[in-house]
C-alpha cells in the first residue's frame, strides 16, 4: 500500500542565541490511509516539532526545516508555497492541540468557529456551513447541538471543548488528523471517552491519525503502529503489539519498565510483579552534535561503538525497525 | 471580595421586571451609571443649546461683569456676554474634541497596534517611532501646526491625536502579543485561516475591551489638553466659545468676576470626571482581572 504521508529524513533546527538546536534530526516514518500511528517520547524529544513541521507551522523567526522531505498526496510539503500550504491545513491535514481550555476563541460562538473552517475549505455558503457544524456536533456526541452552536467556549466543559476541537478538525473530512496530546489536559474518564470518539470517527470517516503522546497506556489502547522518538531521532518503530511484547531499543524498554502493568504479576504474589524502574539521567542538550547514539549516557547496554558512530534505523524483523547497535542483546536480556 | 467576579454578578441580577433589573444594574455599577448619566446630560445640553441658551456672542456693555443672578444664571463677562450661554455652547467644542480624538486615536492606534503586535519584524522599528511620537508635547505640536496653517478645530484635533496614538498602540500591541500566543490562534493557523481573517476574526475582537477603556481615558485627557491649548491661545480660534477660551478671557478679571473662570472650569472638571468614571466602570465590567489587580 502506498503511504498517505511519508516523512523522510526530516530535520528541523532552531537557531537560538545558545546555538543550533537540532530538535528534529533525521526523522522518517510513513502513514498509511486510515492508520493510527503513535508518536511517543518524553518531553523535548521532538514529537511536537515533527507535527508542526508536517504542517509547516514552525515560526520562521526561530526555526526552519533544514532538510528532508514530507510527501503527501504526491507532493512534497516542504516545497509548497505558503498559500498552497494554507489550503491544505485544516482541509487535507488537520491538527488538534493539547489545550482544550484555551484552544477555542472565547469571543466567537461554537457554530461560527466550526462553520468558518467549512466556508474556508469546502466553499459552502454560510447557511450550509452552519448546518454542517450542527451535524459535526452531533457526530462528536454533544447533546443538544442546535443550542450549543450559539454558545461560547466558557459555557462548555473541558471534555466538550475537546469534542468541539475534534469537530473543527474533522469538519472538512481531512485525510490525516494530527492529534498533539489531545487528552493530556483531561481527566481519565473523559480521556477514555475522547479516545474512543476519535477511534470511532476514524473508522467512520477513514481518517488516518498521528497520535502524539507520552502516555504509553494511550498508545497501547489506540495505535496500530508506534514510532518512538528520542533526542530528535526515531529509535524504534514497530506494530504496537510487537513493540509492547518485545521492545528492541533500550529506551523503549526503559519506558515500558517505568510503566505499571495490570497484566504482569498478581496481587496475591507481589514478588512476581516486576519492580518499576526509572531511566537514569536526563535528555541530552540538543545544541551539540552527538557523534554516536544519543542514548549512550543513560543506556545500560552501551558498548564502545555506541558512543562513536550513530546506529542506523534497521529492520530487525518484519516491519519492526530499531536504531541500536546492541538491539540483539536487549532482546536476549528480556528472555 | 476578590471572589466576586462579574459573571457571579450577572447571575445575581434578578430576571424579574425590567425596572428591578435596571435598579440592580445601577446598584452594581454605580460608576458606569453616574458617568453615563452625566455625559448624556452634557450631550443633551449641547444639542439643546440653541433653545436653552441665548446668543453666546451678543455683547451688552451695560451688563458687564454682572454676578450670577436670576437673569444671568452664571453672570456675565467683561463684554457683557452671558456666561451661561457661552458655557453651554462651549460644551460642544469639548465634546467634539474629546469624542473625535478618542475615535481617531482609537482607530489609528488599533491598526498600528495590530500590525506591530502581529508582524514581529515591523514591531521593533514601529515601536521606536511610537516612542518618539510619544515624546512630542501636544502643546508644542499644536503651536507648530498653527504657525504652519491657520488655527481651527481640525488642527487642535490633529495636535492631540498624534501624541495620543502611541498610548493606544501600546495597549493594543500588548493585548495582541498575548492573544497571538493563545492556542486558539495557533489552532486557527493550523486550520488554514488567512492572515487578514485571523487578525479580523480572532485577534481584533479580543482587543476591543481594553481599547474601549483606553479610549475613554484618551477622551478625557483630550478635553483637558484642548482646554489647555485654548487657554494658551494655541487652540480653537478665540472667537469660538470653548471652555478654555472662556477661562482665558476671564483670567484678567478673575479677582472681580471669578464666575467667568470657575463656572466653565467646573463644567470641564465634571465632564472629565464623568468620562473617567465611565472608563473606570467599563474597565471593571469588561476586564475584571485588571480591576482586581488595581
Amino acid at each position: 500500500m502506498t503511504p498517505l504521508l511519508e516523512v523522510r529524513d526530516l530535520r528541523t533546527h532552531f537557531f537560538t542565541s545558545d546555538g543550533v538546536v537540532r530538535a528534529v534530526d533525521g526523522v522518517s516514518f510513513a502513514l498509511s490511509p486510515g492508520e493510527t500511528l503513535g508518536l511517543v517520547g518524553e518531553s523535548g524529544c521532538g514529537k511536537s516539532v515533527t507535527a508542526l513541521s508536517i504542517l509547516r507551522l514552525i515560526a520562521p523567526e526561530t526555526g526552519r526545516i533544514v532538510g528532508g522531505s514530507i510527501r503527501f498526496g504526491g507532493r512534497d510539503l516542504t516545497a509548497l508555497s505558503s498559500e498552497e500550504m494554507r489550503e491544505l491545513r485544516g482541509h487535507r491535514i488537520a491538527m488538534i492541540f493539547q489545550e482544550p481550555m484555551t484552544g477555542l476563541n472565547p469571543v466567537l460562538n461554537i457554530g461560527t468557529q466550526i462553520a468558518e473552517s467549512v466556508v474556508r475549505h469546502l466553499k459552502l455558503p454560510w447557511r450550509a456551513a452552519r448546518d454542517r457544524a450542527r451535524e459535526m456536533l452531533e457526530l462528536v456526541r454533544i447533546a443538544d447541538p442546535k443550542q450549543r452552536l450559539n454558545e461560547y467556549p466558557h459555557q462548555l466543559s473541558g471534555g466538550m471543548r475537546q469534542r468541539v476541537m475534534i469537530a473543527i478538525a474533522l469538519c472538512c473530512n481531512p485525510q490525516v488528523l494530527i492529534a498533539d496530546e489531545p487528552t493530556t489536559a483531561l481527566d481519565v474518564t473523559i480521556q477514555a471517552q475522547i479516545l474512543d470518539l476519535m477511534l470511532e470517527l476514524k473508522e467512520k470517516l477513514g481518517t488516518a491519525i498521528v497520535l502524539i503522546t507520552h502516555d504509553l497506556g494511550v498508545v497501547a489502547e489506540t495505535c496500530e503502529r508506534v514510532v518512538v522518538m528520542y533526542a530528535g531521532r526515531v529509535v524504534e518503530q514497530a506494530p504496537a503489539a510487537a513493540l509492547f511484547a518485545r521492545p528492541r531499543h533500550p529506551y523503549t524498554r526503559g519506558l515500558l519498565q517505568a510503566l505499571p502493568r495490570a497484566d504482569a504479576g498478581s496481587s496475591e504474589q507481589p514478588a512476581t510483579r516486576p519492580q518499576l524502574t526509572e531511566i537514569p539521567g536526563m535528555v541530552p542538550a540538543l545544541t551539540q552534535p552527538i557523534p554516536g547514539c544519543a542514548f549512550v549516557p543513560r543506556c545500560g547496554f552501551a558498548a564502545q561503538r555506541c558512543a562513536q558512530s550513530p546506529p542506523e534505523l534497521e529492520e530487525a524483523e518484519s516491519s519492526h525497525l530499531v536504531s541500536c547497535w546492541e538491539a540483539a542483546r536487549v532482546v536476549a536480556d528480556a528472555v | 471580595m476578590a471572589l466576586t467576579s462579574t459573571t457571579a454578578n450577572d447571575a445575581l441580577v434578578p430576571a424579574g421586571r425590567p425596572l428591578a433589573r435596571i435598579a440592580a444594574f445601577v446598584r452594581r455599577n454605580p460608576t458606569i451609571v453616574i458617568g453615563a448619566v452625566l455625559l448624556v446630560g452634557l450631550i443633551a445640553m449641547t444639542l439643546a443649546a440653541p433653545w436653552i441658551a441665548g446668543d453666546p456672542f451678543r455683547q451688552a456693555p451695560v451688563n458687564r461683569l454682572r454676578p450670577p443672578s436670576e437673569r444671568f444664571w452664571f453672570g456675565t463677562d467683561q463684554f457683557g456676554r452671558d456666561v451661561f450661554s457661552r458655557t453651554v455652547h462651549g460644551a460642544r467644542v469639548s465634546l467634539i474634541v474629546g469624542l473625535t480624538v478618542a475615535g481617531l486615536a482609537g482607530l489609528i492606534g488599533l491598526v498600528i497596534g495590530l500590525v506591530c503586535g502581529y508582524f514581529r519584524r515591523i514591531d521593533g522599528i514601529a515601536m521606536r517611532v511610537m516612542d518618539g511620537i510619544m515624546a512630542i508635547p501636544s502643546i508644542l505640536l499644536a503651536i507648530a501646526l498653527i504657525t504652519l496653517t491657520r488655527p481651527g478645530l481640525g488642527i487642535v484635533i490633529a495636535a492631540i491625536v498624534i501624541p495620543e496614538v502611541p498610548r493606544i498602540v501600546r495597549v493594543v500591541r500588548a493585548v495582541v502579543l498575548s492573544i497571538r500566543a493563545q492556542p486558539y490562534v495557533e489552532s486557527a493557523i493550523a486550520g488554514g485561516t488567512r492572515t487578514a481573517k485571523l487578525l479580523a476574526r480572532h485577534i481584533l475582537p479580543n482587543t476591543l475591551a481594553p481599547l474601549i477603556v483606553q479610549a475613554t481615558y484618551v477622551c478625557a485627557s483630550a478635553m483637558l489638553i484642548e482646554a489647555g491649548l485654548s487657554f494658551l491661545g494655541a487652540g480653537v480660534p478665540p472667537e469660538i466659545p470653548s471652555w478654555g477660551n472662556i477661562i482665558a478671557q476671564g483670567r484678567t478679571f478673575f479677582q472681580i468676576a471669578p464666575w467667568t473662570i470657575f463656572i466653565p472650569g467646573a463644567f470641564l472638571a465634571i465632564t472629565v470626571l464623568a468620562v473617567n468614571m465611565l472608563g473606570d466602570g467599563l474597565r471593571d465590567r469588561l476586564d475584571p482581572r485588571l480591576a482586581r489587580r488595581m
